[in-house]
């Protein structure tokens, strides 16, 4: 089916061993890059990739390395984002772990592209044994004269290093990461200045996530027009899915961002269905910060066109309708899954995970949270609704970083899609205690208007 | 003072701070930080606190302020297997809960508690990276996915040499 | 980036709230806001001029951005926060005109008060306390919050400083005095979230010659002067200003008084509750001046301090007390309420008159007649 850039190689026996990983074209995008390339003849090809941030914002990468300030004499920095903590995602934790090499390829790449001469893998404290795992690839990359000074008799030298976070969700908001990388609290810093003018210990950096390193390898080797050509839209190569909840073959999946929602989740080449014979109740199809969507909204947009999985289709509709592509965590909900209470783990997450800096993300998550355990425990009241609406509204778009918007997110397209399942729990409290809402009319064919003529 | 690495650790400490540019070395201490607990018993005491910030020649409140930030570094001491159940999203829908209700069954522990034998702290976090593969845990460095009942009764099994009866 | 080219120009004009004033560049909103003064100053809770790296967390400062600048007419997206955000060439900004800022500051204030104890009758912030003005200008009269309020352990960090972080809006200020002010930092911010709190984590004295500033940085009740604890109500004093040769700071105070007795000292404090700046350098104060200085005697006096006369402390002294209205017989229909016990049958202790008292009331006062006979 679609096409593979990143995972083609993944399940090679021995991949992971850098003489595998070489004898399978592994590292031929540095040669290309650093023998037949200047450095921005490399941001020029990652420029006509159309190579979106594969993180959650989904920016356009040529142009953040476009934005990275270059005075004379201050060092430059490329920091690899791999705190993956986003509930839903662990797509880049499987990159690492099959094939830490095409990361590490990617690095020195884009390092030379940048200029960075010491780069950094930021991993989540928890991947302790991924850390391991790098660090191996990096060991053997350098043996074999990829990493160090002078690589390839070009005058590059680069080294690359793996710093391991301690456990904070926070940690993936980029200038939360520099400043856990400087060894203090991950909280994040305002901006401007931006880390491309000011980051790492003061000089410009670039934060990119795993999976779009590692796209700067196919990037290279086909070129960027090649690799625009793949997906469609703006949405061009491909992109790691990583499926989970209520499917009957969670994992990570390489899609070409053509193919739609529907068949990801039903095809058995991809998520294979609902187990047990059960019925599609709700997705949250880019990880926890995005909206949810009840079933008929997932598969079909509020237009009534098949909803794919790109950037694009997945958006259409805003947030009145519509959903983001964001990390590709990708979580399905089966007809026994409760909404409320799936919410209120979600609150329960953002709670622990905010940082305290600003008081509205501070203070909020945590009366979403209770408000969210009372409604689900049979002690909420209907005007606990509206009251939930209001916090989530003076939480969003009023914090230093998007932690408050994740936060506000997940808790408004709830109350929005699902409003009569929140009743239904304060109004029937007895029954809600034991039994769940159910399929109800989430499934329901949506009515779309008849477009009028002009 | 009598909390100190041994020299091989001091060399580890050395080639973490190696990473950073010279002046840097505040930048070490998170990994130095691991470094002590898996050196000092599991946990973070004040002494140890005290020991990595004249180590890296931080302030000792410049240490205090990061260990307490990070969830992963325990500040209180903890059992010899600290059973990290995660309980977010994915791994709720996928039966979290009734594996910490298991785990209570088997050991008599709630979230945040350890066994009288001191062998194992149960906590429940937050997401850790492996939705696809609920429920989990975490145990020391290594992750045990795909949880069922046998799983958690092999792993306490694995874990204690003697079978472990319900301390209620 | 554009900031950059503006260096050259001397100054830029930027239009708040219908008013156009003209600052010098790289100025942030904030303070260009401060220069037209009144309503369309944005209030600030976090920010502190004279800190550096302060700012951006409490969002009470929000406004929005009608327009980025001449070059860059667009609106931004969302509100931003004033006090770290630069002036560009004809920006547009909108505070108490925009009703989007209105309701965002009414939620912020909301937020800062969820867990916040209301204990003003208690508090000797109370009166000076900048939480209590922005929830009296900014605020809603209630809260939607109905659950129990956050609580912390008790932590003594010395003979001059009370902690109580019940109290706290995690401004930050004070770990900026500590980091630009003295040589030593032995608090900080602990643990994170809604959980987060000031704290030395092992209950160490804080002991350094400019660590009171921290007290005259906090906003709230949060960091109070021990020396002062429950002495007095800051409306029943009168701050005065003096000074005295001091070899480690200024020597510039407001001294606060009731009669003779200095009950009080503070740094000096300009409109914005920020400490003033003597000769372009902030005034902050030594711990000898505000600490061990406590007679009359130690300082010249200079008159009486700036007050705003619409702050409470140029109100009190009870000279023009109006009697309230007595309304317990028309709310219980005409019937007199049964007193359970009247106090005044079984105690003497409340015979007094506080307002009366040449000084701050001491146990002494409140002696009962039968200790006085011992």
């Amino acid at each position: 089916m679609g096409r593979k850039l990143l995972l083609e190689k993944a399940h090679v026996p021995g991949i992971a061993t850098y003489e595998v990983y070489r004898r399978e074209g592994g590292y031929r995008s540095v040669e290309k890059a650093l023998q037949s390339m200047s450095p921005d003849q490399v941001t020029e090809e990652v420029k006509k990739s159309g190579l979106r941030g594969r993180g959650g914002a989904g920016f356009p990468t040529g142009m953040k390395w476009g934005f990275l300030a270059k005075p004379e004499g201050v060092p430059r920095y490329l920091v690899v984002n791999a705190d993956e903590s986003e509930p839903g995602t662990f797509k880049d934790r499987y990159l690492m772990e099959f094939i830490p090499h095409l990361l590490i390829e990617g690095m020195i790449t884009a390092s030379y592209a940048l200029g960075s001469n010491r780069s950094y893998v930021y991993i989540r404290g928890e991947y302790a044994w991924v850390a391991e795992i790098l660090e191996k690839a990096i060991d053997e990359a350098r043996a074999n004269g990829w990493l160090g000074k002078n690589i390839l008799g070009r005058g590059f030298d680069c080294d690359i290093y793996v710093h391991r976070g301690a456990g904070a969700y926070i940690c993936g908001e980029e200038t939360a990461l520099l400043e856990s990388l400087e060894g203090k609290r991950g909280n994040p810093r305002i901006k401007p200045p931006f880390p491309a003018v000011k980051g790492l210990w003061g000089c410009p950096t670039v934060v990119n996530n795993v999976e779009t390193v590692a796209a700067v390898v196919p990037i290279i080797n086909e070129g960027g027009e090649e690799y625009a050509k793949i997906g469609m839209g703006k949405s061009t190569g491909t992109k790691l899915i990583s499926a989970c909840g209520n499917i009957n073959k969670p994992g990570v999946y390489e899609i070409d961002m053509t193919i739609s929602v529907e068949e990801f989740i039903y095809s058995d080449e991809y998520c294979g269905g609902i187990p047990a014979g059960k019925k599609l109740k709700a997705c949250i199809p880019g990880g926890s910060s995005v909206p949810i969507l009840p079933a008929n909204l997932l598969l079909k947009t509020a237009k009534g066109e098949t909803r794919m999985m790109n950037y694009e289709s997945l958006a259409d509709g805003g947030f009145a309708t519509g959903s983001m592509m964001g990390s590709g965590g990708f979580i399905v909900l089966d007809d026994s899954q409760c909404v409320v209470r799936h919410t209120y783990s979600l609150a329960r997450f953002y709670r622990h995970e905010s940082c305290g800096q600003c008081s509205p993300c501070r203070e909020g998550t945590g009366w979403m949270e209770k408000i969210l355990w009372n409604i689900e425990t049979g002690k909420g009241k209907i005007s606990d609704i509206d009251l939930l609406w209001d916090i989530q509204r003076k939480i969003e778009g009023n914090t230093i970083c998007p932690l408050g918007d994740a936060a506000a997110w997940p808790v408004a397209a709830a109350i929005r899609h699902f409003r009569d399942e929140f009743e239904w729990h304060v109004l029937h409290p007895q029954e809600a205690q034991q039994r769940n809402y159910g399929l109800m009319h989430y499934a329901d064919p949506i009515h779309v208007p008849n477009p009028v003529m002009a | 003072m009598s909390l100190c690495f041994s020299a091989d650790k001091l060399k580890e400490v050395q080639q973490i701070i190696a990473r950073y540019p010279e002046g840097r070395q505040k930048s070490a201490l998170l990994p130095v930080l691991h470094l002590a607990q898996q050196e000092f018993g599991g946990w973070l005491s004040t002494e140890a606190m005290d020991y990595i910030a004249s180590l890296l020649g931080l302030q000792a409140i410049e240490v205090y302020e990061v260990a307490t930030f990070y969830s992963m570094y325990n500040l209180k001491p903890v059992g010899k297997q600290v059973l990290e159940v995660c309980q977010t999203g994915p791994c709720m829908l996928n039966g979290s809960e009734a594996i910490v209700a298991y785990i209570y069954e088997r050991l008599g522990i709630r979230p945040g508690e350890t066994t009288a034998d001191g062998l194992f702290t149960l906590k429940t976090v937050e997401c850790l990276g492996a939705c696809g593969y609920a429920p989990m845990l975490q145990l020391g460095k290594n992750y045990r996915e795909h949880l069922t009942r046998e799983k958690i009764d092999e792993l306490i099994a694995a874990a204690s040499d003697r079978p472990v009866v319900a301390t209620t | 980036m554009s900031s950059e080219t503006n260096n050259t120009v001397p100054g830029v004009k930027v239009t708040i709230d219908n008013i156009t004033i003209e600052v010098p560049a790289g100025t942030t909103i904030l303070n260009a806001a401060r220069q037209i003064g009144g309503d369309v100053t944005p209030p600030a809770m976090c920010y502190y001029s004279k800190l550096e790296g302060s700012g951006g967390k409490c969002r009470t400062c929000l406004v929005e951005v009608a327009a980025g600048s001449t070059a860059d007419p667009r609106p931004m997206p969302k509100l931003v926060a004033s006090c770290r955000t630069g002036v560009m060439e004809g920006m547009v900004v909108k505070n108490i005109t925009s009703d989007k800022v209105k309701e965002a500051r009414a939620g912020v204030v909301e937020f800062l008060l969820l867990n916040h104890p209301l204990d003003c009758p208690v508090c000797d912030q109370a009166g000076e306390c900048h939480l209590q003005d922005l929830g009296y200008e900014h605020g809603k009269e209630g809260t939607r919050y109905e659950f129990d309020r956050r609580t912390f352990e008790k932590e003594d960090i010395g003979p001059y400083i009370q902690l109580h972080m019940t109290r706290c809006i995690l401004c930050y200020r004070c770990t900026y005095v500590a980091d630009q002010l003295t040589d030593q930092r032995v608090h900080g911010v602990l643990d994170r979230g809604d959980h987060a709190e000031i704290s030395t984590h092992i209950s160490k004295a804080i002991d350094n010659n400019f660590s009171g500033n921290m007290i005259d940085v906090c906003p709230v009740g949060a960091l109070t002067d021990k020396t002062f604890r429950f002495k007095n109500r800051v409306w029943f004093t009168k701050p005065v200003y003096a000074h005295r040769d001091c070899p480690d700071c200024c020597g510039k105070v407001t001294l606060w008084q009731r009669g003779d007795e200095v009950l009080r000292v503070t740094a000096r404090k300009d409109q914005w509750g920020e400490v003033c700046s003597h000769e372009g350098k902030p005034g902050w104060i030594c711990n000898t001046c505000r600490f061990d200085k406590k007679s009359a005697h130690d300082w010249v006096i200079e008159g009486p301090a700036d007050v705003s006369r619409h702050s409470v402390i140029s109100q009190g002294h009870y000279q023009q007390l109006q009697t309230p209205k007595e309304t317990l017989p028309e709310v219980m229909g005409g019937r007199a309420p049964k007193l359970m016990m009247d106090i005044h049958e079984v105690s003497e202790v409340n015979r007094i008159e506080l307002s009366q008292l040449p000084g701050a009331a001491t146990g002494k006062d409140f002696n009962s007649p039968t200790d006085q006979g011992k």
